[in-house]
């Protein structure tokens, strides 16, 4: 009921929400629950699991009964009834604790700010407005995040907006608080407007570092359980309070107040004030003597020794009166429809327990107060626990009066769970707070325990038998409250997720209808369909023969380039290399294989010599940024004495490759100046050339064991490098082939691709690659490892090739390799290696695939079966080098 | 999220910068000498300190160059950065608060 004055409400500008169809009138500056409660809508809910009538038992944050859908405006699955402040054409929708995603895409914007302070202040409440003037006052930068609309002012409390050097941040809550001062809060910015200007973002998400933090926020009343407490009308008393003095509006007519602290006889006088008639004041502490206190012109207030033990309810289920058992035992039901309870008063201390502070459970208090605080964190107001002491409180978690029943009996409102299942965790052996939480789930709703834990704590102490001084409470983490995936997003969402890297040539690709997959954040060419509609199984089959027959190109531009200058390369590459690097000849490329320290295979790429002092690797696409950073590693924390310089040059550089039989003719073609014979120009050596005007770098380089050339142009050049190759192919029908064409001719030649066909468990040796392993070097990184046991024991497992026995069923990367004969069904199947690619071949004319197969080289000629979804495929093992095993094609016709 | 100090670049927010594990821990001069034993305690041990710790980092998205620092494990406090090859600082007392 809505009382004649009072409150910061503006009674001049009325408004109207829905709530499950009903239209309610309320006004700006209500939130939903001042108008659901000035509208007498008394239940509000359903409970989770049982579904019981529930009503508004708080009016801030602590709220565990009263969620509701938001339909209007960006709409929110599951917010607090309390904390959502009205506009005009609000509409909602009760809930039972479980809210509904919605299927439409978030289309508000969200965005994040970074801010430094010296001062960051949480809570605008009088002490947090305080501390915030007071730090202005001696200079820098102040910020003040307050939760609510408006920060504290009025009487007593200074006026600090406009002062110089604080910034203020309403409706802002604080989240998190991490290291080193690292504060994360949410600006709710639209949402309490009827029509939001279309520019402002909904939602922004503050990243805050702050040398110092004052937590001023404040303190939650802690209910009391008893039988029936969770019936519409149980509320806590400072909450009844709450809504008669922000909102000026009645939470009912005739009420019972009941406590265990000098606050109830306060928080009853006030509610008198508001004109609720106060039927009883019950105290609880043992020391409390029946007595009449002064209340007001309305009357006195009679103050009862005694505890409430239940509740009695209307048929629709809402409270209708207490049952009050008084010291002397008798018991007595007291009629009303409002049942104010405190059981005292537990500081808001999540923020501090985020990073490092912790709690201690103070007996005079009858509190958990902060006894360890991180660094620049201090605590004042409520937040420190220091008034409760004033208030005289003696702990009251739980009354289980004669005849009541434990599973009436509510601990945690939200998710429904009771005494009855605190006891059964109990019954069950758990002693720590924290495994009955895992085991009871109280505390594990969206409240995060707010007005369970403690509560919890205590009962469980009573349970124990063990003083309160022994109990912890659970480890709050972030966030204090709820964020939703797209304010963490902001604005990164869609194409700003993930940076997209292309090569130069893109655009070429782009209207030649190419296909792309992502080969880390690179989209690189996939297939290139030669019609509409030809599949990616054609279009490869296509792409490879005409490469094996005649020639074919690909754009190689985005393997991983480093330049490296020095005088000391040459000995730096002996030592990461585990085959001989320093004696490369400049005009000269070698293949080479990295290792960790563990001896297992890092990457792989070339190796070459531009001059005495210059050298030019590759890496693999995805493995640029990890073998630089493994570089910069060793050569600035083990070898800092070597004279070397690493440079990524991965973008400068465009490089197309030329591969098959007929590639000698193009590369004539377009460096009209360049000796492409064999004999001037032999296998793994590079050379000078100009492309028109163009200056290019020539490498014979091979991954299709073909005849192969590949360009390397001034990236700005990539593109125009591409059409003159095109073109200068067409008499030989040059076929632009991508990633999936490269893919099956070089395994066709078993050449591996580190991290498909190696894990973090295989040696070079594995892969059949011994040569690549120096034996003449003292050491290299790696080296060490390969004389351990487990690098020369038997059974390895060994890089193979198979092909399916009947030269035509597919085989798939990833299918388990089983000895023939093996019953499938019996578990667990004995495996003994697995697929790590697997295409199908026009040149061997069947499927095959590269495995890695315990043995595997002993093995070749062997049957097994290759397993998918539990059913095998019989394969034959082969060698890795299934295609051109002699390698007659490398240096063309 | 950590605030860290680069010796070259200064104070960053940890976002910038990729952990390295325990300092001074060095590749062995003469690995081939080691047993099994010793080489696995080089690959793969190391120090589990609750306390003051120093260990590498490198500013990945920054200068990209590797330092050491001491960090209570505890408490995230960092008593300390230094650039490889500067004189080791000594490791601040204990404090129990």
């Amino acid at each position: 009921m809505r009382l004649s004055s009072g409150g910061d409400i503006f009674r001049d500008r009325p408004l109207t929400i829905s709530f499950d169809g009903r239209d309610l009138g309320g006004f700006e500056g209500d939130t939903l629950a001042s108008i659901l409660v000035a509208n007498g809508v008394r239940v509000c809910a359903r409970s989770i699991d049982a579904g019981r009538p529930r009503g508004l038992m708080s009016s801030g944050s602590e709220e565990a009964n009263v969620f509701v859908q938001v339909v209007s405006g960006a709409g929110e699955p599951m917010v607090r009834a309390t904390e959502i402040e009205a506009y005009d054409g609000l509409v909602t929708e009760s809930l039972a604790s479980k809210g509904r995603l919605l299927d439409l895409p978030d289309t508000s914007r969200y965005d994040k700010r970074f801010i430094h302070v010296e001062t960051l202040v949480v809570g605008g409440g009088r002490s947090g407005v305080a501390a915030a003037a007071e730090a202005a006052r001696a200079g820098g930068r102040v910020l003040l995040v307050h939760d609510r609309a408006t920060i504290a002012r009025g009487e007593g409390v200074e006026s600090v907006v406009g002062m110089g050097g604080l910034t203020i941040l309403t409706r802002t809550t604080a989240t998190g608080l991490h290291e080193h001062g690292y504060v994360v809060a949410v600006e709710r910015r639209t949402d309490h407007l009827a029509v939001p200007p279309e520019t402002w973002s909904r939602q922004r998400l503050w990243n805050i570092r702050a040398n110092e933090i004052v937590l001023a926020t404040g303190a939650h009343e802690r209910p009391i359980a008893f039988a029936g407490n969770d019936v519409p009308g149980v509320m806590l008393a400072a909450s009844a309070v709450d809504y008669v003095t922000r909102f000026g509006v009645r939470p009912g007519r005739r009420a019972v107040v009941f406590g265990c602290h000098d606050g109830v006889v306060d928080a009853a006088r006030a509610l008198a004030e508001a004109g609720v008639e106060i039927a009883r004041v019950v105290d609880a502490r043992p020391w409390a003597a029946d007595e009449v206190k002064q209340g007001t012109e309305e009357g006195s207030l009679d103050v009862r020794a005694g505890v409430v033990i239940g509740t009695a309810s209307l048929p629709d289920g809402t409270l209708s009166g207490a049952v009050i058992q008084a010291r002397d035992g008798s018991v007595e039901t007291v009629a009303c429809d409002l049942l104010a309870v405190s059981g005292g008063w537990n500081p808001a201390l999540q923020l501090l327990t985020h990073t490092g502070g912790r709690t201690r459970w103070a007996d005079e208090a009858a509190a958990f107060v902060p006894s360890q605080r991180p660094q620049h964190v201090r605590v004042v107001g409520k937040a420190s626990g220091e008034f409760a002491a004033a208030l005289r409180p003696e702990p009251l978690f739980c009354v289980d009066g004669p005849g009541s029943d434990p599973a009436d009996i509510f601990l945690d409102l939200q998710r429904d769970a009771t005494l009855a299942d605190l006891r059964r965790a109990v019954a069950a052996g758990m002693r720590s707070v924290e495994h009955v939480k895992r085991f009871t789930t109280i505390s594990t709703a969206a409240d995060q325990g707010r007005s369970s834990s403690v509560l919890t704590v205590g009962v469980l102490c009573q349970e124990l038998g063990v003083p309160m001084t022994e109990g912890v409470t659970t480890t709050y983490r972030p966030p204090y409250t709820p964020l939703t995936f797209a304010l963490l997003a902001g604005r990164d969402r869609g194409y700003l997720a993930d940076p997209e890297r292309v090569s130069p040539i893109q655009d070429w690709h782009v209207a030649h209808g190419a296909a792309f997959e992502d080969v880390g954040q690179w989209k690189r060419p996939w297939y290139f369909p030669a019609y509409d509609g030809e599949s990616l199984h054609d279009a490869v089959a296509r792409e490879c023969a005409a490469t094996r027959s005649s020639v074919g190109m690909m754009d190689a531009s985005t393997l991983g380039k480093i330049e490296m200058y020095g005088p000391d390369v040459g000995e730096f590459l002996d030592r990461i290399y585990t085959n001989l690097m320093s004696t490369l000849a400049v005009g000269k490329v070698r293949y080479g294989v990295m290792a960790g320290v563990d001896g297992m295979v890092l990457d792989d790429g070339t190796v070459a010599r531009l001059s005495d002092n210059r050298w030019i690797l590759t890496t693999t696409t995805g493995n640029a940024a990890k073998v630089l950073d493994w570089l910069e590693e060793w050569l600035q924390t083990e070898w800092p004495d070597l004279d070397v310089r690493c440079t990524s040059v991965t973008e400068h550089w465009a490089t197309v490759a030329v591969v098959g039989p007929r590639s000698r003719e193009v590369v004539a073609a377009i460096a009209p100046g360049l000796d492409v014979s064999n004999e001037a120009f032999g296998f793994m050596e590079w050379r000078d050339a100009m492309v028109g005007d163009c200056a290019a770098r020539v490498m014979r380089i091979s991954f299709s064991g073909e005849l192969a050339f590949e360009v390397n142009v001034d990236g700005w050049r990539g593109q125009a490098l591409w059409e003159v190759i095109y073109e200068a192919g067409q008499p030989y029908g040059i076929t632009p082939y991508g990633t999936e064409t490269m893919h099956v001719l070089r395994a066709e030649k078993g050449y591996p691709i580190m991290g498909q066909d190696t894990d973090g468990t295989v040696i070079p040796q594995d892969l059949g690659m011994s040569w690549v392993v120096s034996k003449k070097k003292p050491d290299f990184v790696g080296k060490r490892s390969y004389s351990r046991a487990d690098a020369a024991r038997e059974g390895r497992k060994q890089l193979v090739g198979l092909i399916p026995s009947d030269g035509s069923s597919p085989l798939m990367e990833g299918a388990q390799l089983v000895e023939t004969g093996v019953d499938l069904t019996r578990v667990p199947v004995p495996m003994v290696g697995h697929v790590t690619s697997a295409y199908v071949s026009v040149s061997l004319g069947s499927p095959f695939a590269l495995a890695m197969l315990a043995d595997g080289a002993n093995r070749h000629g062997e049957e097994l079966q290759a397993v998918d979804e539990l059913v095998g495929t019989r394969v034959r093992v082969t060698s890795p080098v299934p295609y051109d095993p002699e390698g007659a094609r490398r240096d063309g016709n | 999220m950590l605030s860290i100090c680069c010796p070259w670049c200064g104070w960053r927010d940890e976002l910038e910068f990729s952990y390295g594990g325990q300092a001074h821990v060095a590749y062995p001069a003469n690995p081939a000498e080691l047993d099994d034993a010793s080489w696995s305690e080089y690959i793969f041990f190391r120090d589990n300190t609750l306390g003051w710790f120093r260990e590498r980092w490198v500013h990945a998205a920054g200068c990209r160059m590797w330092f050491n620092a001491i960090r209570h494990t505890v408490t995230n406090e960092f008593a300390a950065f230094y650039r490889p090859g500067d004189p080791v600082p000594e490791m601040p007392v204990e404090v129990v608060r």
